[in-house]
C-alpha cells in the first residue's frame, strides 16, 4: 500500500469539521514546557544509495555470538541450527500466517502445532501439550497460575537454584493473586535440599517447582523432590531443559503434573532477548486446566485426518472468565522451528544431541582441572552448564575474556549460595575441542595473572 | 414431581443429608438447561469449605456453571465416575450424577434450605 499523506486541503477539512484553527490548535491542552519549540533536530534526507551505506555501516558495529565463542547460557543456549529451520520457517505458506483466525482453513499450520505437541508429549512423559507459550519463564507463571487456581490455595514454592529471571517473571505475573511466594533452599552441593521442602510443602501449598538441570547446571535429586513436595497434595511442576530430556528421567517419570520449559535451543537462534518458546505439557487430570489452545487430530466428512483447535472454550469462549490464563495465541513460527529442528534430529539423533551436550561439558571440566585457583564448587552431575570458582571476580574474568574472543559465561552472585567469583560456564555440542581449549587458555591467563597480549 | 428426600438451594443444587453426611449434586432442572456435560470439575477430598463458596465448575457444550457449596464442611469423597463419564450429570443428576459429599461442620445449616415444594414453587410449576 502507497504512503499517501493528506493534503493541505485534506487537513483543513478536516480542522473545519472540528472547528479548529490549526494543527497547532489541538496540542493547546499541552503546556508549553512540554511543546517542541521549532522543528525537529534532523539531518537532511538521504538516498535510498546512502541509507543502504550508513545502515550497513552500523550494522558493522555490531559484535554478534556469530564473531565470538559463546559460553553463555542460563536459559538460552548458542546451538547448532541446521538451515532446513531457516529455509522451512521462512516459506511464506508458514510465515506470513501469524495466527490463523479461521484456524481450521489452516491445515498445514494445524498438522505443524500437532506434531509440536507430539513430541513434547514424547518428551516429557506427560500426555497433552499445548501449542505453545510465549517462553519458559511465562509457561513456569502460568503453571504457577494453573496451580494456585485450581488448587484454591495461595503457597507456591520456588526452588533457590532456580533460574533467577524465570523467577522474577513469575514473582510479576502472580502480584494481584495474594499468592505467598516460599524459597526452597540449596544444600552443600548446590542441588535443592528434599527434607527442608518436605517441610515446607504443607498442606497450604498449591505447587512445587523443581527446575531439573537446575540454574547451576547441576541435576537435582527429582525423585526425592517429587516425593517430599507431593506429600501434602500440591502440584508438582518441573522446568526442565528439554535438550536434557533425551539424557534425563521425564517429568512424568517421577510424578511431575505440570512440566514447562524453554525449547529455544530446538532451532532457534540467540536474538538480544528472543523471540523465544515455551512449552506446556500436563497429566490428564489437568487438560482442562490448561492455558492455551490445544490442536486435535480426528477425520473429515471423507475419512482422511483433519486437525482442528479443540479444548478452546478457556480463554476466549464459555470459560473466559474462569481462565487461569489470558494467553490467546502461540508461538507459531518458533514452534515450527522446533518441530523441524526435532523432526530432522528425530529419536536417536536427539539422544546424540544430549550425549555430545555431556561429553563437550566434561571435556571443558577436564581441561580446566588443573589450573590452579580454579575449581567447580558442586561436584555433582551437570548438564549443559557448569559452576566454575576463580581466584577473583567472574565479572573480573568475563570482560578478560572478551580478549579472547570469548563470551565467557554469566556471573552468578546472588544465585543461591554462590559467591562473586563464581561463574555460570554453559558448553552446547556447538563447542569444539579448539573452542574449550581457548577457554582453558584465557583462563590460566586471568588465574596466573599474566599479562595477555592477544 | 420434586423428590421430598432431601433439600434444595436458590443455584439448583440438592443436598441429601444422612447422618453428619451430605451429598450433594445438581438438580435434573440445572442439569437439563446447562444442556450435554462434558467435564465436572471437583474439589480435592479433604478439603474445606464455607457454606456459599464455589467449590467446583460444571462446563457443557454451551455454558459453564459454578458449583457452590451450600453448606460447611470437608470434602470426604467425590463422584469419580464423573471423571471418565461426565453425562451421568444428564442422564442421572439426582442419583448416580452427584457430585461431592461433604462432612459437614454444622447440621443445622441444611435446615435452611428449601424443601421439595418451596423448589418446586421456584421453578414455578
Amino acid at each position: 500500500m502507497p504512503y499517501v499523506p493528506h493534503t493541505p486541503e485534506d487537513v483543513r477539512a478536516m480542522l473545519d469539521v472540528i472547528g479548529a484553527a490549526s494543527v497547532d490548535d489541538l496540542f493547546a491542552g499541552l503546556p508549553e514546557a512540554v511543546r517542541l519549540d521549532g522543528e525537529l533536530d534532523l539531518p537532511p534526507g538521504l538516498t535510498e544509495e546512502e541509507v543502504r551505506q550508513f545502515m550497513g555501516d552500523l550494522a558493522a558495529e555490531n559484535v554478534t555470538q556469530a564473531d565470538l565463542v559463546s559460553f553463555l547460557g542460563g536459559g538460552v543456549y548458542d546451538s547448532i541450527i541446521p538451515a532446513a529451520c531457516d529455509a522451512i520457517s521462512s516459506r511464506s505458506e508458514f510465515l506470513t500466517a501469524y495466527t490463523p483466525y479461521q484456524a481450521e482453513v489452516s491445515q498445514g499450520t494445524l498438522q505443524v502445532i500437532y506434531e509440536w505437541q507430539t513430541f513434547l508429549t514424547r518428551l516429557t512423559g506427560l500426555p497433552v501439550a499445548n501449542a505453545s507459550m510465549y517462553d519458559g519463564a511465562t509457561a513456569l507463571g502460568e503453571a504457577l497460575l494453573l496451580a494456585v487456581v485450581s488448587k484454591r490455595k495461595n503457597k507456591v514454592i520456588l526452588p533457590a537454584t532456580m533460574n533467577p529471571r524465570w523467577r522474577r517473571v513469575a514473582r510479576t505475573m502472580l502480584q494481584g493473586f495474594d499468592v505467598t511466594i516460599v524459597e526452597a533452599p540449596a544444600n552443600a552441593d548446590g542441588v535443592t535440599d528434599a527434607a527442608a521442602l518436605a517441610d515446607l510443602a504443607d498442606k497450604d501449598t498449591a505447587a512445587v517447582v523443581v527446575q531439573n538441570p537446575n540454574y547451576l547446571g547441576l541435576v537435582e535429586p527429582v525423585q526425592a523432590l517429587s516425593d517430599a513436595g507431593k506429600a501434602n497434595g500440591a502440584l508438582l511442576i518441573a522446568a526442565v531443559n528439554p535438550v536434557s530430556l533425551s539424557l534425563l528421567k521425564s517429568p512424568g517419570e517421577y510424578g511431575a503434573d505440570i512440566a514447562v520449559g524453554e525449547a529455544q535451543p530446538f532451532g532457534i537462534s540467540c536474538c538480544a532477548g528472543g523471540p523465544l518458546l515455551g512449552f506446556f505439557t500436563v497429566s490428564d487430570k489437568l487438560t482442562r486446566k490448561i492455558p492455551g489452545r490445544v490442536v486435535g487430530r480426528t477425520v473429515d466428512r471423507n475419512g482422511a485426518d483433519a486437525y482442528v483447535l479443540t479444548l478452546q472454550t478457556r480463554e476466549q469462549h464459555i470459560r473466559r472468565e474462569k481462565a487461569t490464563s489470558n494467553i490467546c495465541s502461540n508461538q507459531g513460527l518458533n514452534a515450527l522451528r522446533a518441530t523441524v529442528y526435532l523432526s530432522m534430529l528425530g529419536g536417536t539423533g536427539l539422544q546424540e544431541l544430549g550425549e555430545a551436550n555431556h561429553l563437550r561439558l566434561e571435556a571443558l571440566r577436564s581441561e580446566i582441572a588443573d589450573i590452579e585457583g580454579v575449581s567447580v564448587p558442586f561436584s555433582g552431575p551437570a548438564f549443559n552448564e557448569l559452576v566454575i570458582r576463580l581466584p577473583r571476580p567472574a565479572t573480573e574474568f568475563r570482560d578478560f575474556a572478551r580478549q579472547f574472543g570469548l563470551l565467557a559465561g554469566i556471573p552468578l552472585e546472588g544465585v543461591a549460595d554462590c559467591t562473586e567469583n563464581d561463574l555460570l560456564v554453559a558448553v552446547t555440542e556447538k563447542r569444539t575441542a579448539d573452542d574449550i581449549e581457548l577457554f582453558a587458555e584465557a583462563l590460566d591467563a586471568f588465574a596466573t595473572g599474566e599479562e595477555v597480549d592477544v | 414431581m420434586i423428590p421430598d428426600d432431601r433439600k434444595y438451594t436458590q443455584e439448583h443444587e440438592w443436598v441429601q443429608v444422612e447422618g453428619d453426611i451430605a451429598t450433594i449434586g445438581v438438580t435434573d432442572h440445572a442439569a437439563s438447561e446447562l444442556g450435554d456435560i462434558v467435564y465436572v470439575d471437583l474439589p480435592d477430598t479433604g478439603s474445606e469449605f464455607s457454606a456459599g463458596d464455589s467449590v467446583g465448575s460444571i462446563e457443557s457444550v454451551k455454558a459453564v456453571a459454578d458449583l457452590y457449596l451450600p453448606i460447611s464442611g470437608e470434602v470426604v469423597e467425590i463422584n469419580e465416575g464423573l471423571d471418565g463419564d461426565p453425562g451421568l450429570v444428564n442422564s442421572s443428576p439426582m442419583d448416580d450424577g452427584w457430585m461431592i459429599k461433604v462432612r459437614m461442620t454444622d447440621s443445622s445449616e441444611a435446615d435452611g434450605l428449601m424443601d421439595a415444594a418451596a423448589y418446586e414453587e421456584l421453578l414455578g410449576n
